[in-house]
């Protein structure tokens, strides 16, 4: 259990899959404009990564190494076709806030690198808490960047239509800068310099 | 004819592709160190994207919508893509070696590249026609090479520069990206 917490846990910080590793950027970017788009995202994620590892975890003795990067394409398309048609059926406005993004989680960095790095070299246990820390760790990345994008772009705070408060200034004078697509690019660059600073991430 | 000038200038600086449209943002950051090695990257990109677009475009209606399988996109789109930059690889390798040196390690990284997958979902879901999903690879690529020689030769500068520690190297190439974006987000109105 010692083994499953730890590699739960490295995917947090210490190899954060966004902040650190830099990875997956282009779905943080885009779709972090409010904190429906990062959760609706995440649970994408969630069930593409899992399915991915344990799939790839089961199946790595028989694959041979030559072809193995195209099977793993195929399996993570799969599971991606599935969740577009689970989103398009179950939560339609999140499809079409999502928009390219969701099919786009195909070529996401981070699925096909941890497929290749992890999952294709250790047992199922040690894939499963590795999606979980990897895609909890992603979570919290697009949740920090979606809650201050959310606030100061609108300011306000809603999630699925329950609405926790108003800021009293940003609410007539929203800064919208933020949730337009430059706004991203600022964020992530001084959460990455806070990040250096406090010496979590190495140059 | 202005209804392709629309979409190419749409795509080169309205909705472009790495600024505004946040696709392809790893070779963005990953390649951008030197003016050569960018321009490369994104030619090798458009070249990719224009070939896949028309693959995608004479799948998609003449074989996904007449037995109506338009579901199975994802995973048909990108064997296509992947196939496709392992024969343009091999094809170059043979014809043009010095191509080929040119390109060189950046060809297999395409197949990941957000960038190439998206243009052939945006011409599904925008419902292009035959040329005009090729203008829009075309612009789309145009758009990409642009920002990322742009991009490089900020950042060849900024090596000298005197950046704070902290910011050194990835985050003061996103404070950058702001910049630019802001820039861009000028070209809203033109339309």
């Amino acid at each position: 259990m010692g083994k499953f917490g730890k590699e739960f846990a490295k995917g947090l910080i210490i190899s954060n899959p966004v902040f650190v590793l830099a990875l997956g950027l282009c779905p943080v970017l885009a779709i972090s404009t409010s904190i429906d788009n990062a959760l609706g995202m995440t649970l994408a994620v969630l069930i593409v990564l899992l399915g991915a590892n344990v799939i790839i975890s089961l199946i790595r003795r028989f694959v041979p190494s030559i072809t193995r990067i195209p099977i793993f394409i195929v399996i993570i398309a799969t599971l991606v076709t599935v969740v577009n048609l689970i989103f398009h059926a179950r939560f339609p406005d999140l499809y079409e806030s999502l928009g390219i993004f969701l099919p786009l989680v195909v070529v996401n960095c981070i699925i096909l690198g941890r497929a290749e790095a992890f999952a294709s070299k250790n047992p199922i246990l040690n894939s499963i808490a590795d999606a979980l820390g990897i895609t909890v760790g992603f979570m919290l990345a697009l949740l920090i960047i979606s809650f201050l994008r959310q606030i100061l772009g609108t300011g306000n705070l809603a999630v699925f239509g329950i609405h926790f408060f108003d800021l009293p200034v940003l609410k007539e004078h929203p800064i919208v800068i933020f949730i337009l697509p430059p706004g991203a690019f600022l964020l992530i660059g001084l959460i990455m310099a806070l990040f250096r600073r406090t010496g979590v991430m190495k140059e | 004819m202005s209804e392709f000038a629309t979409i190419f200038i749409g795509m080169v600086l309205i909705n472009n592709f790495i600024l505004m449209r946040f696709l392809g943002l790893c070779p963005f950051f990953g390649v951008s160190k030197k003016i050569g090695s960018a321009v490369s990257m994104g030619v090798a990109v458009t070249f990719v994207m224009t070939i896949a677009s028309i693959a995608t475009w004479l799948i998609h209606n003449h074989i996904l919508v007449p037995f109506d399988i338009e579901y199975m996109d994802i995973v048909i789109y990108i064997l296509v893509i992947a196939t496709l930059v392992q024969v343009i690889e091999i094809f170059i390798k043979k014809t043009n070696a010095n191509l080929y040196f040119a390109f060189g390690i950046y060809l297999p990284l395409i197949t990941t590249n957000c960038a190439v997958l998206g243009i052939t979902l945006i011409n599904a879901t925008e419902g292009y026609s035959f040329t005009g999903s090729i203008v829009a690879a075309l612009g789309g690529g145009l758009g990409f090479t642009l920002v990322l020689a742009m991009m490089s030769g900020i950042r060849e500068k900024l090596e000298l520069a005197n950046t704070p520690k902290s910011m050194r190297g990835l985050p003061i190439a996103f404070i950058t990206a702001t910049l630019l974006g802001l820039a861009f987000q000028g070209f809203g109105g033109m339309l």
